[in-house]
């Protein structure tokens, strides 16, 4: 899933600080997977901010609404012109939901209240990881199912660089270095001669290098599937 | 190994078959020219070449390539660095023809230290290649003539094309396949990590030899001198991948703080003779960090003075 | 036992603290209540295995919120008993209300459109 993490109230009540009366924004998607915008944290927020601005002696009124997903135009078309109501919207989703929305209500202000991290999982309550660049060519099958272009901080493809040690990267004492895990897999298997030899050069085209990236099924655009 | 590959004298020196001594020295945090030519008088002469770091642990320096290109102008041979953080592919073709056309012969092909180390943390790192394919990149060059599209190069560039291997990083069983498939990358020289765990290296030289590696490329040791006992607590504390016995810092700390550098000599010493003697050691590349006034006091008393002329 | 206690306590009673949620502290705050406080069962005396260990957590999550807002944290609290110590009730409310009183009314006014 897309993870994410909340903006600081500070800079939250700062985007709104000449507002009198705001939506918030959930998403039921990927951010309510990762406990960030969902029901539960929009009502947190909610709350936070009128506190804050009682606190002020600046009241501020507060509608919620939480959306099946904000990445989906036909969801986002369910806000109608009562987005309009607002003095702004504040929006939960990861950088996708604002951008959906700020598309469809061009006259509305969308904040976004969380900063979007990355594509991973939970590895326990509470603790996400990344696990995929998105660079738009899948090789993990041949680095035994792990990708060192996420999951290493230099992105190598020919093993683990110096600064490896006892299995932890040389950036982060918090970070395994995956290519101890992937070099350990292999010799184990007795597939080291898969780690042997040059790759090509990757071809970055289909990561972000490209340019902005579009998905066309035509199957789907023709709507006969 | 008969027919020379870029002519540079490291090159030469080691296909005569002598012992090679090899140099290092980090630009400055500055245009100072003047700096720079006073840490080469200590080198000239006294070493075969000259390793020039690539803005070395991330922290910004006078590029390698200027760097390079004003040591053969005072007529020492640098070994141009050059690290995969901070160039794509493009820049990195365009300096290897750069630095063929400014008189340099010799490359060092690195990954890089990681950003967050130097002084420049926020900075977006590029690792559009790896080490790996650096090393590649620059054979296909120099002995294709063509770039990596498969495009021809007018005058493909000649370097002597150089590798890093640390034995004492993780996991150390994988270690002497990663220096393999360096050479199979088209390594033609090695320069080790600074090797301060003799036994480790020991086991890992036989592991190199029972390979026959040290058949298909040079292999130079890494040996950094210790200033004093507070310099080796530092690295082996927070420089990663160093492997700093608690036997070589006590050694240090047994004698006087002002005697901690003449121990720190006295063992690189001991390491140079046993390199000279040990099987599939080519060369030691000496990294007085920060030192290079040391240079000419530590190769005369190892033996390594005067250096050959080929 | 008969024991008297500050008034100024209201009390909301609930199975377990651990139905209590972050948003019920939340918004006492937000509706005026100078303090709050869990009053749950004895660590590892929870019927609910722990019930009671949640819900000093969540109350630690709004301590951290409040801070963030500028606001005493000490405002909110966790305090452990059982139902049998009728005499530690009567002796946190007092001390929990002495507390509120020295940092004074709480800075969330409910203030009417000016």
């Amino acid at each position: 899933m897309i993870v994410a993490d909340r903006k600081s109230l500070e800079e939250i009540l700062g985007m709104v600080a000449d507002n009198k009366k705001i939506l918030i924004l959930g998403c039921k998607g990927c951010v309510t997977v990762c406990n960030v915008g969902g029901l539960k944290e929009v009502e947190i927020l909610t709350s936070s901010l009128k506190i804050a601005r009682k606190k002020a002696g600046n009241p501020i009124d507060i509608d919620i609404q939480v959306l099946e997903r904000q990445c989906d135009t036909e969801y986002v078309a369910e806000l109608g012109e009562a987005v309009n109501d607002y003095d702004s919207v504040i929006s939960m989703a990861c950088g996708v939901g604002p951008q959906f929305l700020s598309e469809m209500y061009k006259t509305q202000t969308f904040y976004p209240a969380v900063n979007t991290t990355f594509f991973g999982g939970a590895t326990q309550h509470g603790v996400w990881e990344e696990r995929c660049a998105g660079c738009g060519t899948c090789g993990i099958h041949m680095f035994g199912g792990l990708c060192p272009i996420a999951r290493c901080a230099k992105s190598l493809l020919h093993g683990p660089c110096g600064g490896s040690s006892k299995g932890i990267c040389e950036v982060n004492a918090d970070t395994e270095c995956i290519w101890d895990s992937i070099v350990k897999k292999k010799m184990e298997a007795g597939q080291l001669a898969d780690l042997m030899g040059v790759r090509g050069l990757k071809d970055w085209t289909t990561a972000r290098d490209g340019g902005p990236r579009r998905s066309i099924r035509e199957e789907l655009v023709q709507g006969n599937i | 190994m008969s027919e020379l590959k870029s002519g540079s004298n490291l090159e030469k020196v080691l296909k005569a078959g002598h012992f090679a001594f090899t140099g290092e020295c980090g630009p400055p945090k500055g245009a100072n020219v003047k700096h720079l030519k006073e840490k080469f008088k200590y080198l000239k002469g006294n070493v075969d070449c000259v390793n020039l770091t690539d803005n070395q642990t991330a922290v910004v320096r006078m590029s390698s390539l200027a760097a390079s290109a004003l040591m053969v102008t005072e007529g020492l041979e640098p070994n141009f660095q050059m690290v995969c953080r901070d160039r794509n592919r493009l820049a990195m073709m365009s300096d290897i023809l750069g630095a063929h056309a400014l008189g340099i012969r010799n490359m060092l092909c690195l990954s890089g230290d990681h950003q967050s180390f130097g002084n420049h943390p926020q900075a977006k790192n590029v690792h559009d290649i790896d080490s790996m394919q650096l090393i590649a990149l620059v054979k296909k060059m120099r002995d294709e003539g063509k770039f990596m599209n498969g495009d021809d190069i007018d005058v493909p560039p000649e370097l002597f094309v150089g590798a890093a291997c640390n034995p004492f990083a993780d996991p150390y069983e994988y270690r002497v396949y990663r220096l393999a498939n360096k050479i199979t990358a088209g390594a033609d020289f090695i320069q080790t990590q600074c090797i301060f765990n003799m036994e480790k290296f020991r086991d890992f030289m036989k592991k190199v030899v029972d390979m026959g590696l040290h058949e298909r490329c040079y292999i130079l040791a890494g040996v950094t001198p210790m200033k004093n006992a507070g310099m080796a607590n530092f690295m082996k504390k927070f420089v990663p991948g160093m492997d700093i016995p608690d036997a070589l810092i006590a050694r240090l700390k047994g004698v006087e703080k002002k005697d901690q550098a003449e121990e720190g000599i006295k063992f690189a010493l001991e390491q140079v003779a046993e390199f000279k003697e040990m099987e599939g050691v080519a060369g030691v590349h000496m990294m007085a960090i920060e030192w290079e006034h040391m240079v000419p006091e530590i190769a005369e008393r190892a033996g390594v003075l005067p250096r050959p002329v080929v | 036992m008969r024991l008297s206690y500050s008034a100024d306590v209201k009390i909301i009673q609930v199975p377990c603290t651990g139905r209590v949620d972050i948003l019920h502290l939340l918004n006492a705050v937000e509706d005026g209540a100078d303090g709050v406080y869990v009053a749950g069962c004895l660590e590892g005396e929870c019927h609910y295995i722990e019930g009671n260990l949640k819900a000093r957590r969540k109350v630690a999550h709004v301590k951290k919120i409040l801070t963030e807002l500028g606001i005493e944290p000490e405002r909110v609290e966790m305090y452990n008993l059982s139902s049998a110590q009728g005499a530690r009730f009567a002796e946190i409310a007092n001390e929990m209300a002495e507390r509120i009183r020295a940092l004074g009314p709480t800075p969330v006014k409910n203030h009417t459109a000016a």
